[in-house]
């Protein structure tokens, strides 16, 4: 059981703000997944969250106790670095269990913890082997592992898969998910890369500049993205954005003009808009159709084929545009291609970057990873 | 005792002063006092044969070593020593740190033995070459000469100053070396193989690559060793003694004079105010290039 | 890169031979060691009957042990002071950096420019009014102070070798700095103090204006013992060159040992 609530956290370091008054609430249970480009603050929010790094004010509770104050280990929380940070002069056995050998747990104790711990992950054959004579994959089980020995009731994690490879990420983000499924704990996961966000979170917090863009579920922050840095940061290949003018504003929603003349009604909320404004549509690649009817019209330079699906890499006049078709399409580099979109699929943006409030909300939106779990449970 | 510690920068602020307070303080004396007495003395008349003899001379004993030949001989000693020392040292350093880089059989041994000089302590060294290299008549010097139908060479009394040299290179090339081999090391493979993509041949690579490349560690070889070199003492002491005449005396051997052997503490507190002034010329370039590498 | 054979052999023998001409006035030392004083100044030859007689020779004399025993005790003894001193001042210096850390390690470094000779008189002075002349205390007091800025720079860069990460994992764990030391830094870090502590040694161990200066009889170590063959003894080169093998013998393996830490240490970390 574990709540966390962050109240006005403010970071500095000398003169500068890296974490500029932040608000968040977190469940218990909840997996809950910080992302944001690097420089963003996730990780120093994440090392406040574990009393690496002191608050310079604000507050942290968990449990609706105030944190501020309390060392690291007596939060009663657990952390897996990016580093790993496994001790090399340990074994396997020895780092699980130094928190134990610390806290005066007998040895006999120690030993079935560290065993119980080690067979959730499999690592019972390499208890005796030291940090260096492990894979990447292995060091990271570990690390995992000397967390869950501590049994806390916060599992924080620092990037923690950034340095393994590509296949044994999306091997451990399975194992994590399952982990998180088994444990029972609150996790709180920060990431650069909006993948393992999109997957593994229950809650995404989306950073920038040491504010939150945006907090909501998965869902929420692909179809509903509060601004165009959230647009832009989830989602891959990244939204196109074109500039637009508003050509008419009603109550189904607001008419823009694309540069190439044609016009798509968005069903967004229009109120303020008026003719002449020029505002910024953005549509994920995904969203884009290859239709000989389409309004739009452009050169493809680039091709990528990757099989169940291609990626097309159009110049519409000056302005460049991802499409992301069919992987069964023919068309050849040079080919003049037109193209169109569902206007429900387009999203607009004034001038600050703020989006226009959509609508119709998708019915995704509310959708959590924990839903798909429960309706699994019914089946 | 430390259950609610956060790490903080005030906190840590405390704590570090006081671990460090043991180290600053006693640098802190060990560098103040001495110096501070330096000046003083420098100032008066002291001198231990003459105990009556005292009081406050003003720059008397800066203008009598100042007017001292002694000085100035010394002084001109002392910048050959430090001079040709270093342009061996630095040549020669870097091009045996490019040979000992090289692939070849035995290359560890090789260089094991290339840097022991340095580790031979002075007196050492210097008796070694002044007896077994140098002798006139037994030296190995004078049967190599010998077999070649050379005249042999007296070297301490006709080249008194040379003879020195090549001792203190000999004990100063290895440091160049180790520290510059060090250096090389770090230089990347790519860069070089990418060198020989673009048509550079071993020459060029060297003076495009490698020499650009070892530029700080040439630096900091430079500054230590003239720190080093400019109060080269055990190396005269065990040879030549300052001699024949003044032939070999440096600044750091008149101020040994000076002090021990005439006991003129004025005189040699002078003697000792400019040789730190020289040095902290130097020091400052130094000081200044590691700060840099501190920032980085 | 594919360097042809001929080449690489030539490159083999050139490297070789300098690296001979380095090494030989040692060897020569070693060597005449093991001579007879009248083939040590016989013309050079590399065949000789070899004979221990002066090593027998220099340790018949008792105080060869006393000033080998002088350069252990000073050499050792400052070093394990200058390692007390540093670690917790080096400690603070990588983990607790504070904004006037930077300024703080160059100014030790600073310290370590002051020639020498530049307070040669007042060092003199206050040992002698202190009884320290001719003391192996003076000694060792003297070359803990000269070695401690070396000693706390490169303690201090193993230190920040050291992944703050695992302290923090440590300290995440519950470990007190107590324990964060006893558990992690020191074992972690051990070989970095090694070898600050065995460069720490040879300087000591090599010093030789100090000793020469503030020693006479007593306290006198290898250094000052060496130099006293520059007298008319001098013509004893067997026997100097016995005793110049043993006093060196110990410190070129040491330095052998360690020379790749060496340079972090002598060159302030500028160089790795």
């Amino acid at each position: 059981m574990a709540t966390l609530q962050l109240k006005q956290v403010v970071k500095e370091f000398g003169d500068t703000r890296v974490i500029q008054g932040v608000d968040l609430d977190i469940e218990d249970r909840e997996f809950v997944v910080f992302v944001g480009p690097s420089g963003c603050g996730k990780s120093t929010l994440l090392r406040m969250i574990a009393g690496l790094e002191s608050v310079s004010s604000g507050d942290i509770l968990i449990n609706d106790q105030r944190m501020n104050d309390v060392g690291p280990a007596e939060r009663g929380l657990a952390m897996v670095f990016q580093s790993y940070a496994l001790y090399p002069h340990m074994t396997v056995e020895d780092n699980m269990g130094f928190s134990l050998r610390l806290a005066g747990v007998p040895k006999a104790e120690r030993s079935a913890k560290v065993r119980e711990a080690a067979s959730i992950l499999q690592l019972e054959p390499l208890l005796d082997r030291k940090p260096k004579a492990l894979s990447g994959g292995q060091r990271q089980r570990v690390a995992i592992g000397r967390a869950i020995v501590r049994n806390p009731s916060i599992f924080l994690f620092d990037e923690p898969l950034s340095n393994l490879d590509a296949s044994l990420r999306v091997q451990m983000r399975i194992e994590l998910a399952r982990l998180h499924d088994e444990l029972d704990a609150t996790m709180i996961y920060v990431t650069h890369d909006q993948i393992e966000a999109m997957t593994m979170a229950d809650k995404i917090v989306v950073l920038q500049g040491g504010v939150i863009e945006q907090v909501g579920s998965p869902m929420t922050l692909y179809h509903h993205p509060r601004n165009r840095f959230v647009a832009g940061f989830i989602g891959s290949p990244k939204m196109n954005f074109l500039d637009v003018e508003v050509a008419e504003a009603g109550a189904r929603g607001v008419s823009v003009t694309l540069p190439g003349g044609a016009t798509y009604e968005v069903p967004v909320e229009g109120s303020g808009q008026t003719r002449g404004t020029s505002l910024e549509l953005g549509i994920r690649p995904e969203h884009l159709e290859l239709d000989e009817q389409g309004p739009m019209e452009g050169e493809i330079q680039v091709l990528e084929r990757l099989g169940g699906q291609t990626s097309l890499y159009v110049r519409m006049g000056e302005v460049p545009m991802t499409l992301m078709v069919d992987g069964d399409v023919t068309h050849r580099v040079h080919d003049r291609v037109r193209f169109g979109f569902a206007p429900e699929r387009a999203h607009l943006f004034d001038r600050q970057g703020v989006a226009l409030a959509s609508l119709r909300e998708h019915p995704l939106a509310s959708l959590n990873r924990r839903d798909n779990k429960a309706r699994a449970d019914d089946e | 005792m430390n259950k609610t510690r956060v790490y903080g920068r005030t906190v840590g602020g405390l704590r570090s002063l006081s671990l460090q307070a043991p180290a600053v303080t006693l640098l802190l004396l060990w560098m103040l006092v001495p110096l501070g007495m330096t000046l003083w003395f420098s100032f008066q008349r002291y001198n231990l044969l003459m105990p009556g003899m005292s009081g406050f001379a003003g720059l008397e004993n800066y203008e009598y070593l100042l007017t001292d030949p002694a000085l100035w001989s010394a002084m001109g000693n002392t910048l050959l020593l430090v001079g040709w020392v270093l342009i061996i040292t630095v040549v020669g350093g870097t091009l045996l740190a490019v040979l000992f880089q090289q692939e070849f059989l035995g290359r560890g041994v090789a260089r094991v033995l290339a840097i022991s000089p340095f580790f031979v302590m002075p007196t050492v060294s210097a008796l070694v070459w002044k007896n077994m290299m140098m002798h006139p008549a037994n030296g190995v010097l004078a049967w190599l000469a010998n077999l070649f139908g050379l005249p042999a060479v007296d070297w301490f009394s006709s080249l008194p100053l040379t003879s020195i040299i090549i001792i203190v290179a000999w004990q100063w090339l290895p440091f160049a070396l180790l520290i510059l081999l060090t250096a090389i090391q770090s230089l990347d493979d790519d860069q070089v193989e990418a060198a020989r993509m673009d048509g550079a041949g071993p020459i060029a690579v060297f003076f495009f690559i490698t020499l650009p490349h070892l530029k700080r560690a040439i630096s900091v070889v430079i500054m230590i060793e003239m720190i080093f070199l400019l109060t080269i003492f055990a190396e005269i002491f065990v040879t030549t003694s300052g001699g024949p005449g003044l032939a070999t005396t440096n600044l750091a051997y008149l101020i040994y004079i000076q002090a021990l052997l005439d006991f003129d503490v004025g005189t040699a507190s002078a003697g000792g105010v400019i040789a730190i002034i020289l040095a902290n010329i130097v020091a400052i370039f130094l000081v200044r290039l590691v700060a840099k590498n501190l920032e980085s | 890169m594919t360097t042809p054979r001929y080449k690489r052999f030539l490159l083999a023998v050139l490297a070789w031979s300098i690296a001979f001409v380095i090494f030989f006035p040692i060897l020569w030392m070693a060597l005449t060691g093991f001579k007879t004083e009248a083939a040590a100044i016989a013309d050079p030859s590399l065949f000789f009957s070899p004979t221990f007689e002066s090593y027998v020779a220099v340790h018949a004399r008792a105080d060869y042990l006393k000033f080998a025993l002088n350069s252990v005790v000073v050499a050792f003894g400052s070093t394990l002071f200058a390692l007390l001193i540093a670690i917790p001042s080096a400690y603070s210096m990588a983990f607790l950096p504070t904004p006037r850390t930077k300024g703080t390690l160059l100014w030790m470094l600073s310290t370590k420019m002051l020639p020498p000779v530049g307070v040669l008189m007042p060092i003199y002075l206050l040992f002698r009014d202190a009884g320290l002349l001719d003391t192996r205390t003076g000694l060792v007091i003297v070359y803990t102070l000269m070695n401690l800025p070396i000693v706390v720079w490169m303690l201090y860069t193993f230190f920040k070798d050291l992944p703050r990460d695992i302290l923090e994992a440590g300290r995440m764990d519950g470990a007190s700095t107590f324990q964060e030391v006893r558990h992690l830094l020191l074992p972690l870090t051990l070989p970095g103090i090694a070898s600050t502590g065995l460069l720490a040694v040879i300087l000591s161990w090599n010093e030789a204006f100090w000793s020469l200066n503030l020693t006479s009889s007593d306290a006198a170590p290898l250094t000052a013992y060496i130099a006293s063959f520059s007298s008319p003894e001098g013509l004893f080169w067997a026997k100097l060159s016995a005793a110049s093998t043993m006093a060196i013998a110990p410190i070129l393996v040491f330095g052998w040992l360690t020379q790749k830490q060496m340079v972090r240490g002598l060159t302030f970390g500028a160089v790795k």
